[in-house]
């Protein structure tokens, strides 16, 4: 497949409040085109709050939040979002969730074949167009999430937390997947998680946010070339890195051992 | 290693095993066989007053008899006509005031109240009131079904559209979905289940109104027919007309959850 335009994303000075409780104080962040950023917290650190207001759903208190220069005022189609819980229409087929955003558009019924064709066979989905999302085991589900997302086509993968409830096994395989996605293509990706080893797995760039208040405390850069063997000495010096960064000042015992 | 034989005890140790469709329509019929061949038993050999407990074979004689002269054709139209107009005019009302409660916080602020007020009042308990307002015509009638459908209908579609899930709204606009279009495919889609439910109980609170209204001020339907045949002592008529709305009720539920599953194909997975 051809490359995709990606964007990149300026965050200025963006602070959030709920009420009179600051969530996500000053933060400052560039996301280059095509950089895949992980954002990595302890919970309340407002990781998932800096993803919300990026998309759009919550709107900033303070500072300014650009794409491509151009201020975001509310959620739009080119930052598609991919979220923990899946968030699947569960009144749709597999089929009509993925092409939802298309057909939209008023994408014609051959078009929007092609695309259900394409984007699930991408995610290993070919046979279920017809199945119900609840008829799906949970990675199948993030997978259809996934597809749905990318066939709307945007410069802009957001991701809260995909693999968070599934299996171990599965959250491998899957993180895999989205890798060889994101290669084809070079999409921005934002991608939230707490788990350390995802984060050294995944991203270019990783930002450490701390909580209370929600700010960025530390961004690593990882420069570990792919594809990244979970066994190396390199990875494993890349975990230790950030997981020092994570547990700096609260706990000084550390653990080595990934997770 | 001893290797144990698939038996009873290793798939189904405490005997919970689900039947087949075939043994469950065996049994049921079945029993409904076994339950009336006791009950002709017993009224036929005298144990009860037959005058009291008619035997089914009296039942169905009254049956064939009212058949053919027309009179439960008419009383079966009369009652069906009511609860179905009734119940229209409920859910024309209930639906779109639950909508308009479930979305508007202050809409739903304002009729609350009112509803927490109104909602313990058993419809029955609404009867003498109908009658002297509307008079003991149709009307009334139509009026006391509808009272008792509103409810139901009212609460359950206020809360299907109060319990929209914020992620899917999120996922439709991150799709480029515009205000209507979040409306149509996501908020109505996820709150027709609960419509749904709302109309099936307010179906059944329907018809638990008619006949009590039939019962008391009424020239035709099933309950009139009942209350006259006590008159009468014809307590095989009594019985027919028990029969008929048990028959017409759950001919009505059956027509709903068949719509129920047509509609919400995508919850049985």
């Amino acid at each position: 497949m051809s490359r995709t335009h990606a964007s990149s994303i300026t965050v200025q000075e963006a602070s959030v409040r709920y009420g009179s409780r600051e969530v996500l104080t000053r933060v400052s962040l560039d996301v280059r085109v095509g950089e895949f950023v992980c954002l990595l917290g302890p919970s309340g650190c407002g990781k998932t709050t800096l993803l919300n207001a990026i998309a759009g759903f919550i709107p900033v208190s303070d500072g300014r939040i650009t794409v491509d220069g151009v201020e975001v005022g509310g959620p739009g189609a080119d930052r598609g979002m991919v979220f923990q819980e899946y968030a699947l229409f569960p009144w749709f087929t597999v089929e009509q969730n993925v092409v939802y955003g298309p057909k939209l558009r008023g994408a014609s019924r051959q078009e929007l074949r092609r695309l259900a064709d394409h984007y699930l066979t991408l995610v290993k989905l070919d046979k279920y167009g017809h199945c119900y999302p609840n008829q799906l085991s949970g990675g199948q589900r993030q997978r259809v999430a996934l597809a749905r997302a990318l066939a709307n086509q945007p410069k802009i993968l957001l991701m809260d937390e995909p693999f968070g409830a599934l299996d171990a096994m599965t959250r491998e395989t899957l993180q895999q997947e989205l890798l060889d996605l994101w290669q084809a293509d070079r999409r921005t990706c934002i991608f939230v998680t707490h788990s350390v080893g995802e984060a050294a797995f995944l991203a270019e760039t990783i930002v450490v946010l701390k909580a209370q208040p929600g700010r960025i405390d530390t961004v690593i850069q990882n420069t570990n070339p792919r594809p990244r063997d979970r066994t190396s000495d390199a990875y494993f010096a890349m975990y230790r890195k950030i997981d020092a960064a994570l547990r700096e000042e609260h706990e000084p015992l550390r653990q080595s051992v990934p997770a | 290693m001893k290797t144990v034989a698939r038996g009873v005890h290793e798939t189904d140790p405490l005997g919970t095993r689900p039947l087949g469709i075939r043994e469950r329509w065996m049994l049921g019929v079945g029993s409904i066989v076994a339950l009336l061949a006791v009950w002709q038993l017993a009224t036929g050999l005298g144990w009860i007053n037959p005058v009291l407990l008619p035997s089914p074979v009296e039942i169905a004689r009254a049956f064939f008899a009212s058949a053919m002269d027309g009179t439960l054709i008419r009383n079966v139209g009369a009652s069906l006509a009511r609860v179905v107009q009734g119940f229209v005019l409920a859910f024309v009302i209930a639906v779109p005031l639950g909508i308009a409660m479930g979305l508007s916080r202050t809409i739903g602020g304002l009729f609350d109240p009112i509803l927490e007020l109104l909602r313990p009042i058993p419809p029955i308990a609404v009867i003498p009131l109908a009658i002297l307002w509307f008079g003991i015509g149709e009307f009334s009638k139509v009026w006391i079904i509808a009272y008792g459908a509103f409810f139901p209908i009212l609460l359950n579609t206020m809360a299907g559209f109060r319990e929209v899930e914020r992620a899917h709204v999120r996922a439709a606009q991150a799709l480029g979905a515009n205000r209507y279009q979040i409306f149509r495919d996501v908020v109505l889609r996820s709150a027709l289940p609960f419509v749904i439910v709302g109309a099936r109980l307010g179906m059944s609170m329907a018809f638990i109104v008619l006949v009590a209204a039939e019962l008391i001020a009424s020239s035709s339907g099933l309950g009139f027919m009942i209350s006259d045949a006590r008159y009468k002592f014809r307590t095989d008529e009594m019985f027919l007309g028990m029969a008929c709305i048990g028959a017409l009720g759950f001919g009505l539920n059956a027509l709903l959850r068949a719509t129920e599953r047509r509609l919400l194909r995508w919850k049985s997975g």
